[in-house]
C-alpha cells in the first residue's frame, strides 16, 4: 500500500537516466542513511561473530534488565542477552529482506521486459493480471497465505516477493515503455534483433538506476511486512527469530519500559528509515528544484 | 455536452474494471484459502479418523462438490450476505462481523478526522515554501515516519502515556455508558499511532500535488502581480490541486487497513482487523475469508474514489 505514495512517480523515474550524469551531491541525510545501511549490512554479515553470548543461552540473573555493562542492551524474558539477540535477528531481517526484494525486483522487471518487446496482447494482459495482484492489500495476501500453508520461512519469501513483484513491474514497465520509443532501440528493432536482445541489451542497462531505487523502496516493504507479520506471532517461527519475533516475546517488559522491546523495535526503524533516507538522495531519484516543474 | 458524456463513460468503465478485479481477487482468496491446502476433513480429524468419518465431514462442509461450484456458493453467500458459519464458535460469520465492522469504521473514521487536517497543513506548508530549510526538515521527519513500523510507534506511545504518565489505557476498551472525556481517553493511543505514518504519507502526497499547481503560469502571473504567497497557494492554487489532493487523502487513508491490522491487535480492539488475525491463528477459514473481502474492497473502494476524483478534477484525462 506504501508503494503509491512512496516511490517515485513514473515520469519521474522515467527522466532519471539523464540525472544520473549530472551526480548531485548527496545530502546530509543521505549520508546519515548510507552510515545507517553499512551499519546493518555488516552486523547482518558479521553479527553472531559480534555476538558476546550464545543466542539462546540464558546468562543474565535476571529477566527484563536495563542496561548494564555485562549485557550492553540488558535482558530479555527468559534473562537472554538482547544485544545477543538483536545481532542474531539482524541476520533473518536483512536477509530475507534482500533476497525477497531482490526476487520482487527481478522478476518485475523481467516480466516487464517480457511483455514490452512481446507485442500489445500479451502487455495488456500481463499488466491486468498485476493490477488484480496490487489490489490485495500485501498484509491481507500474507494473512490468507499463512493462515492456508502455515508460517515457514521460505512460505514468508515467497509472500513478500509476490506481495511487491507487481509495483516493481509497473515502475519497471513504464521505464521500458519509455525507452522501447527511443530512435536506437527502433534501430536495433529494424536491424532485425530479437525482442531478447532488445530487452537485455538496449533496454535493461538504461532502466537499472531507477531500478535500483525502486529495488530500496522494496526492501523496505518488506521489512515492514515481514517485521509486521513476526510481531503477530505469524511470521518467523521459534526457534528461529527476526527483529519482530524479539519485539512480540518481549512485549510483557512493556510495563517496565524495558530495553528488551525496545531496542529490537528501534533496530528495525534504524534500518528502514536509513535506506529511505538513503534512497531519497541517489541520483536515480529526481527531486523537485523550487521552480522546476 | 459531449464532455461531460465521456466522463461519465469513463468513470462506469473505471467501476466496471474495478468489479472485474473484485472479481478476480474473490477467486485468489478463495483458492488460496480452501483449495490449495487440501483437504479440510482429513485435516480438521487428524491421521488416524477412519475413512467413514473424514466422508462424514465431507459431506457435512460440503467439500464432495467440485471447487467451481463450491466457489460460486461462497460468492453467492458473500453477496446475498451471508457468508457462512464460524468454524470455531460456530456463529454466522455476518453476525460476527456485524458487531465488529462499526467499530473498526469508528476507528478508521476518527483516525481520518484526526489526520487529514493535519497532513493538508503540513503538505501545503511545505509545498508555499519548497526548498527552503522548513521544507527539507518536513522532508526528512515525512519520509521517516512513513519508514517506522506502527509497532514502535505503538509501544513507545504506551511506555510514555500508559505507563510513565499514566494518563491514557493502554487497552482499548470503552465502557456502554461512557462519557465523551472517557471515549477520547480510551481511543487517543490508536488514533494517535495509526495517525503517525497517514499524516506523513498524506502530507507528502499533498506537496506533491500543490507544487503541480504552484508550478503553472498562472500561478507565475499571481506571482508577478506581487500577490503574497499565502494568498496565492491559498486562493490560486489550492482549488485547482482539490482533486489532486482528494487523490492523495483515498489513497492515503488505504494505508489504515494494513496499520489497523497491528494497531487493532496491539490494543486489543475488537475490530474487524483483530477478528481476521484471531481467524488465521485458529485457521477460521470462512471468517478468514470474509474478513479478507472487506479489507480487499475497502482498499478497492478507496483507490477507485481516488481514480474518479483524478478523472474529475483533470480535464485531459477525460479524454484520453
Amino acid at each position: 500500500m506504501t508503494e503509491i505514495a512512496a516511490s517515485p512517480g513514473p515520469n519521474a523515474a522515467a527522466r532519471a537516466p539523464a540525472g544520473v550524469r549530472r551526480r548531485p551531491r548527496m545530502s546530509l541525510s543521505g549520508w546519515i542513511g548510507l552510515a545507517v545501511v553499512a551499519f546493518w549490512v555488516v552486523v547482518a554479515i558479521f553479527g553472531p561473530l559480534l555476538a558476546p553470548y550464545r543466542v539462546g543461552a540464558i546468562v543474565a540473573a535476571d529477566v527484563f534488565e536495563s542496561f548494564s555493562p555485562r549485557h550492553l542492551l540488558g535482558s530479555d524474558y527468559l534473562g537472554r542477552d538482547v544485544l545477543s539477540r538483536v545481532l542474531s535477528g539482524a541476520r533473518y531481517t536483512v536477509g530475507l529482506a534482500l533476497a525477497a526484494a531482490l526476487l520482487a525486483s527481478a522478476t518485475g522487471s523481467a516480466l516487464a521486459l517480457f511483455s514490452v518487446v512481446s507485442g500489445r496482447w500479451i502487455d495488456e494482459s500481463v499488466s491486468r493480471l498485476m493490477d488484480a495482484l496490487v489490489s490485495i492489500p500485501s498484509k491481507i495476501f500474507a494473512l490468507v497465505m499463512v493462515a492456508a500453508f502455515g508460517s515457514s520461512i521460505p512460505l514468508l519469501l515467497l509472500i513478500a516477493a509476490v506481495t511487491y513483484m507487481p509495483g516493481a513491474f509497473r515502475i519497471a514497465r513504464s521505464l521500458a515503455v519509455g525507452l522501447y520509443q527511443m530512435d536506437y532501440v527502433q534501430v536495433a528493432r529494424a536491424r532485425g534483433e530479437k525482442g531478447l536482445y532488445i530487452a537485455s541489451v538496449e533496454i535493461w542497462p538504461n532502466m537499472i538506476n531507477p531500478m535500483l531505487t525502486d529495488f530500496g523502496l522494496r526492501f523496505v516493504f518488506v521489512v515492514l511486512l515481514l517485521s509486521g507479520m513476526s510481531f503477530l506471532g505469524l511470521g518467523v517461527q521459534p526457534p528461529h527469530a527476526d527483529l519482530g519475533s524479539l519485539v512480540r516475546e518481549n512485549i510483557s517488559g512493556l510495563g517496565d519500559g524495558a530495553p528488551a522491546i525496545l531496542m529490537p523495535a528501534l533496530a528495525i526503524a534504524t534500518l528502514t528509515v536509513g535506506v529511505n533516507l538513503l534512497i531519497d538522495s541517489l541520483p536515480g531519484r529526481v527531486r523537485r528544484l523550487p521552480g522546476e516543474a | 455536452m459531449r464532455g461531460a458524456n465521456s466522463t461519465v463513460v469513463l468513470i462506469a468503465r473505471r467501476l466496471g474494471v474495478a468489479a472485474v478485479t473484485l472479481l478476480l481477487v474473490s477467486m485468489v482468496v478463495f483458492t488460496i484459502s480452501s483449495l490449495l491446502p487440501g483437504d479440510a476433513a482429513q485435516e480438521t480429524l487428524g491421521q488416524s479418523a477412519t475413512p467413514e468419518a473424514v466422508a462424514a465431514l465431507r459431506v457435512q462442509l460440503g467439500l464432495n462438490v467440485p471447487a467451481p461450484q463450491r466457489y460460486l456458493h461462497w460468492l453467492g453467500g458473500l453477496l446475498s450476505g451471508d457468508p457462512g458459519q464460524s468454524m470455531t464458535s460456530n456463529l454466522p460469520v455476518r453476525e460476527i462481523i456485524a458487531g465488529r465492522l462499526p467499530k473498526s469504521l469508528l476507528l478508521a473514521g476518527l483516525t481520518a478526522t484526526v489526520a487529514v487536517p493535519i497532513a493538508l497543513a503540513v503538505g501545503i506548508v511545505s509545498a508555499m515554501y519548497r526548498g527552503s530549510r522548513l521544507d527539507r526538515v518536513l522532508n526528512v521527519l515525512t519520509l521517516s515516519m512513513v519508514a517506522v513500523p506502527e509497532f514502535l510507534v505503538a509501544t513507545v506511545a504506551v511506555l510514555i502515556f500508559a505507563v510513565k504518565l499514566r494518563w491514557l489505557p493502554s487497552l482499548t476498551m470503552v465502557p456502554e455508558d461512557a462519557t465523551l472525556a472517557q471515549f477520547l481517553k480510551a481511543y487517543a493511543l490508536p488514533v494517535m499511532t495509526l495517525c503517525f505514518v497517514i499524516i506523513a504519507q498524506m502530507a507528502r502526497m499533498t506537496r506533491a500535488a500543490v507544487i503541480d499547481q504552484l508550478s503553472q503560469p498562472y500561478v507565475e502571473m499571481a506571482v508577478l502581480k506581487g500577490l503574497r504567497p499565502a494568498r496565492v497557494a491559498l486562493f490560486h492554487a489550492l482549488p485547482n490541486a482539490i482533486g489532486p489532493i482528494v487523490n492523495a487523502v483515498a489513497l492515503s487513508l488505504s494505508y489504515l487497513l494494513g496499520g489497523a491490522i497491528i494497531v487493532e491487535t496491539i490494543f486489543n480492539y475488537p475490530g474487524v482487523a483483530s477478528l481476521m488475525v484471531d481467524a488465521v491463528t485458529s485457521r477460521d477459514m470462512p471468517v478468514l475469508q470474509a474478513c479478507a473481502m472487506i479489507f480487499c474492497a475497502a482498499y478497492l473502494l478507496l483507490v477507485l474514489t481516488a481514480d474518479i476524483c483524478a478523472i474529475l478534477a483533470n480535464p485531459r484525462l477525460r479524454n484520453p
